[in-house]
C-alpha cells in the first residue's frame, strides 16, 4: 500500500473538514508540522481545535493559522511567544484550555494506546484540579486526566521508509510521537523518505503503524532563540 | 547579600554526585556554571538528558534547543526522548531535584510560579509537572519583590504551581527550610543578620 504523497496538500486530501480536532507535533518552532500547516492554511479548513504544546510565533507555526482565523481552540501548555494568539484569547475570539506540559503528552500517548483516562499527581491543589474526579492511592490524592482521541495528527520527523517507520531528530522528536499516535489518521512529513530496508529495525522511534501518510518536503526549521557562547 | 551567581552558587552545593537535575529557566539556569567536579546530569523537559552548553557561534542547531528554547549542544551521554517519557520520568520521581524561580511561596511549601491574575497569561509549560513529580524542589528567588514586599508568605495569594512541594528556598538573604509549623533559617547571606531575614519575611519562621 503507497503511503508516500507528493505534497502535504495531496496528503491531507480528503482529511480536512471544519470544526476537526487535530493534535500537531513540535515543542517551539522544534520539529514542528510546517508543510501541513501551511496546507492546511491554503485549504482554509475552519473552527480547528488543536491539541499542540505552543501555538507558535505570530508568522510561522500554528501563529499562521491564527492569523487566518481558523483556530476555535487551542489545548496547550504554553503560548508565551505570540502577539496575535494574545489578542484572539483576550478579545474571546479564541478559547484556550491550558494542560500542564507532562499532562498533555501523557493525554496523546494514553489516548493513542486506547486509555481513555488516568490519574497524575500532577496540578492537586492548583485550578488545573477544579472539577476534575480526585482520588486517593497509597495515602496520595491524584486526579484524572483524560485521553485525547483526535480526527488527525500531523507530525514532524527527520527520516521515514516507504512503510512510514520513523526517525526523529535530538529534540525535535518532542511532542510527534504521542502526536502521531493519538490521532485517527496520521500525516507524517519528512526531510528525506529512504528505501525499506535501509533504517535498522532496532531504531526506529516510531514504528509505521501508526503513519497512514507521509510527505517529503524542505524545512525552514527556524531557530526561536540563537543562544551561543564565546569560542 | 547574595547576587545572583551567588544564589546560584549556594543552589549548585545542594546536587549531589550521580544526581539527574531539572534546572528552571533564569538564576537557576546559572547553576549550571557552579557544579565544580560533581557528575550532574541536567534534564531539559522537550526530551533530552545531559544537557550540554551553549554552542559556539555557527555550531547552532535548529533540532537542539532546551526548554527556553534557545540552542544548546549534547555530551557524550547524551540521550533524547519523546515528551511523554520526559514527563514520565518527571512524574516518576527519577529526577532528584528541580531547582526554580518562584513568584511567591509560602510556609505550607506551597509555590506560585505561573500566572497573575489580570495579567497576561502564557501558561505554566512544564512546572506544575515538575513539582509535583520530582525528588526535592528547591526554589531560588529574591526574598522581595520590587516593592520590597516580602515573597516567603504565610500564604501564597497567587494561582499555585503546586501545593506543599518546597523543600528549600533560597533568597539573596539567606537559606530557609519548610519544616513543620513554617520555615526554618538555615543559613543567612554574607553580611545579613537572622533579623533581617526575619523583617523582609511575612511566613511564620520558627
Amino acid at each position: 500500500m503507497n503511503k508516500i504523497y507528493p505534497t502535504a496538500a495531496a496528503a491531507l486530501d480528503g482529511l480536512l473538514h471544519d470544526g476537526m480536532f487535530i493534535a500537531a507535533g513540535g515543542f517551539g518552532l522544534c520539529g514542528i508540522p510546517e508543510l501541513c500547516l501551511e496546507a492546511i492554511k491554503n485549504a482554509g479548513t475552519k473552527d480547528l481545535t488543536f491539541a499542540s504544546n505552543n501555538a507558535g510565533v505570530d508568522d510561522f507555526g500554528i501563529g499562521i493559522l491564527l492569523q487566518t482565523k481558523q483556530v476555535k481552540k487551542m489545548i496547550s501548555s504554553y503560548v508565551g511567544e505570540n502577539a496575535e494568539f494574545m489578542r484572539q484569547y483576550l478579545s474571546g475570539e479564541l478559547e484556550l484550555e491550558f494542560n500542564p506540559q507532562g499532562t498533555l503528552a501523557e493525554r496523546m500517548r494514553s489516548g493513542g494506546c486506547g486509555i481513555p483516562g488516568f490519574y497524575t499527581k500532577t496540578g492537586v491543589g492548583t485550578v488545573i484540579a477544579d472539577g476534575k474526579e480526585h482520588k486517593d492511592f497509597n495515602g496520595e490524592t491524584y486526579i484524572m486526566e483524560e485521553g485525547i482521541f483526535a480526527d488527525l495528527s500531523i507530525v514532524k520527523a527527520w527520516k521515514a521508509d516507504e512503510t512510514g517507520n520513523l526517525i526523529f531528530r535530538k529534540t525535535a522528536r518532542n511532542f510527534n510521537p504521542p502526536a502521531a499516535m493519538c490521532g485517527k489518521t496520521c500525516v507524517v512529513e519528512v526531510e528525506e523518505i529512504v528505501p525499506t530496508g535501509s533504517l535498522d529495525p532496532d531504531n526506529i522511534h516510531l514504528p509505521g503503524i501508526y503513519v497512514n501518510r507521509i510527505v517529503q518536503g524542505t524545512h525552514e526549521k527556524r531557530i526561536e532563540q540563537r543562544t551561543v557562547r564565546s569560542a | 547579600m547574595w547576587d545572583r551567581n551567588q544564589m546560584a552558587e549556594r543552589a549548585a552545593q545542594e546536587l549531589e554526585d550521580g544526581m539527574y537535575v531539572n534546572l528552571g529557566i533564569g538564576i537557576p539556569t546559572l547553576v549550571a556554571n557552579y557544579v565544580g567536579d560533581k557528575d550532574i546530569t541536567l534534564q531539559s523537559e522537550n526530551g533530552m538528558l545531559g544537557m550540554g552548553p551553549f554552542p559556539i557561534e555557527g555550531d547552532e542547531d535548529a533540532d537542539l534547543i532546551n526548554a527556553g528554547k534557545q540552542t544548546i549542544t549534547e555530551m557524550d551521554r547524551t540521550a533524547y526522548f519523546d515528551s511523554a517519557t520526559s514527563f514520565g520520568m518527571i512524574r516518576g520521581g527519577k529526577i532528584a531535584a528541580a531547582i526554580l524561580g518562584a513568584m511567591e511561596v509560602d510556609e505550607n511549601g506551597d509555590l506560585a510560579n505561573w500566572m497573575i491574575p489580570g495579567k497576561l497569561v502564557k501558561g505554566m509549560g512544564g512546572a506544575m509537572d515538575l513539582v509535583a513529580g520530582v525528588g526535592r524542589v528547591i526554589v531560588v528567588m529574591d526574598h522581595t519583590n520590587k516593592h520590597g514586599e516580602s515573597k516567603v508568605l504565610k500564604s501564597c495569594t497567587l494561582p499555585l504551581t503546586g501545593k506543599a512541594v518546597v523543600s528549600r528556598i533560597i533568597t539573596n538573604l539567606g537559606v530557609l527550610d519548610v519544616v513543620d509549623g513554617g520555615l526554618k533559617i538555615v543559613e543567612t547571606a554574607t553580611g545579613v543578620s537572622e533579623d533581617e531575614i526575619r523583617a523582609a519575611t511575612e511566613a511564620t519562621i520558627v
